[in-house]
């Protein structure tokens, strides 16, 4: 009995003391005790492969390929009776006028969502940068983004909406295409809501309507 | 008549169930404690390439997660982000980092950055990160406090049970869309999550599936 004990309490901290407890930080890949079908030969998104020689799942574009749209932004990308958007309204998709010129007018209505959308996009994408008031006084400009501009002078109030979509499909100077991340809806929705910081920095008194006037004092 | 069995053998039966039932119960308790990914997965944290910081680039700089993940809310796979992502600020900031050369190569060649997978479902499992990012169901829920992870590691155990914990009880977990990458926001009290959070079940109508299909195929 002395001995099974004995045997008993060495197995139980040994295995305690090889196993560790639940929680702890592990560097070795986690075991999994029931394999079952949990790894499959399939392609996951990102995932590798060693069948190409890049060992990538995610094939690049081919050469000479037009792209419709994203299937997560169209549903009807793949559909039969998809009609190619970018036909319809090219501006929408380039910002750019049959002369190859920016646009003045925003190719899509400006309703009170487009902005708020515009709102959101720009927390998220715009912010670190050009700060919050697009005063370019973002988080980035003290650990080096020196040369992150202002939206408040003239210079770029008399920019077109055109000109702003372009920028922010493909960059300018130190700043990098965000194209990528934005689709054009969403675009807009910045340009729109640019223009709304604009304004809401260089506004006068006659810009308020008479009836929140008295609210904020003036 | 001498005896046939000694005197030893008239608590030998005890001993033996004493020890049987030791033995098996100590087996039961670790196989409950060890293999469940409660053990097997939580905690794993394997070196990046990169070690990349959530801590300092989202509490500190106040980063959005979907500005590196930008496609969770729209496709069912969260992205890993591709390297000119880092390089919109990293032209600029510590762009002579040796630590962050493996980014500076990638940028120029195309080739990938070897990230390495931290969690990872079976791959009979179809989870759909847009389905609940766009349903009130936050980051925080399935990663953990990534905002405060120096090095990220697997901070909870994905289990098909830790699944349908929230399947079951929605209401006990989801939030207002707006806070979904806010990963300090907490109602105040459980009473408070539970009311608001069934009234998010009844206007959205959230009817997470309990059957099998409706996450394995």
């Amino acid at each position: 009995m002395r001995i099974f004990l004995a045997v008993w309490l060495f197995v139980v901290v040994a295995t305690v003391s090889i196993l560790g407890f639940r929680g702890d930080k592990s560097r070795s890949a986690p075991r999994w005790v029931f394999p079952d079908m949990d790894i499959q030969a399939k392609y996951l998104p990102q995932g590798q492969n060693e069948f190409f020689a890049d060992e990538r799942n995610d094939r690049p574009m081919v050469p000479g390929a037009v792209l419709r749209g994203y299937n997560s932004d169209i549903k009807e990308v793949f559909d039969g009776e998809y009609v190619f958007a970018k036909a319809e309204n090219p501006a929408l998709f380039t910002g750019l006028n049959e002369s190859g010129k920016p646009v003045t007018e925003f190719p899509l209505e400006v309703t009170y969502d487009l902005v708020q959308l515009g709102q959101k996009k720009y927390t998220i994408f715009c912010q670190p940068c050009h700060g919050r008031v697009g005063d370019g006084m973002g988080i980035t400009k003290k650990y080096g983004m020196s040369a992150t501009p202002t939206y408040h002078d003239d210079g770029k109030r008399a920019l077109s909406v055109g000109d702003i979509f372009n920028t922010i499909t493909h960059g300018k100077g130190t700043m990098f295409p965000y194209g990528m991340k934005l689709n054009p809806q969403e675009r807009w929705a910045v340009v729109a809501y640019v223009r709304a910081l604009q304004l809401s920095q260089n506004a006068t008194v006659n810009d308020v309507p008479t009836q929140y006037r008295k609210e904020l004092g003036l | 008549m001498a005896n046939i069995f000694p005197k030893w053998s008239n608590t030998a039966p005890i001993k033996i169930l004493i020890c049987l039932a030791l033995t098996v119960g100590t087996v039961v308790a670790g196989v409950t404690y060890w293999a469940t990914p409660k053990y097997l997965r939580v905690g794993y944290q394997p070196i990046q390439p990169v070690a990349f910081e959530h801590s300092l680039h989202v509490d500190q700089l106040g980063m959005d997660c979907l500005y590196c993940h930008t496609f969770v809310d729209r496709s069912e796979h969260s992205n890993v982000p591709a390297a000119s992502t880092c390089m919109n600020c990293h032209s600029m900031v510590k762009s002579d980092s040796p630590k962050l050369a493996p980014i500076r190569n990638s940028y120029e060649s195309g080739e990938p950055v070897p990230w390495v997978k931290i969690h990872r479902t079976p791959d009979y499992v179809y989870f759909n990160h847009s389905v609940h990012i766009n349903r009130g169901v936050s980051c925080v829920h399935c990663h953990g406090q990534v905002n405060e992870m120096e090095e990220v590691y697997h901070a909870k155990p994905l289990s098909m049970a830790f699944c349908l914990e929230c399947h079951r009880n929605p209401e006990n977990f989801i939030r207002p869309i707006d806070e979904v990458t806010n990963l300090n926001f907490r109602y105040d009290s459980r009473e408070e999550q539970i009311e608001q959070g069934t009234k998010f079940v009844h206007d959205w109508k959230v009817n997470p599936p309990q059957s099998c299909s409706g996450c394995h195929r």
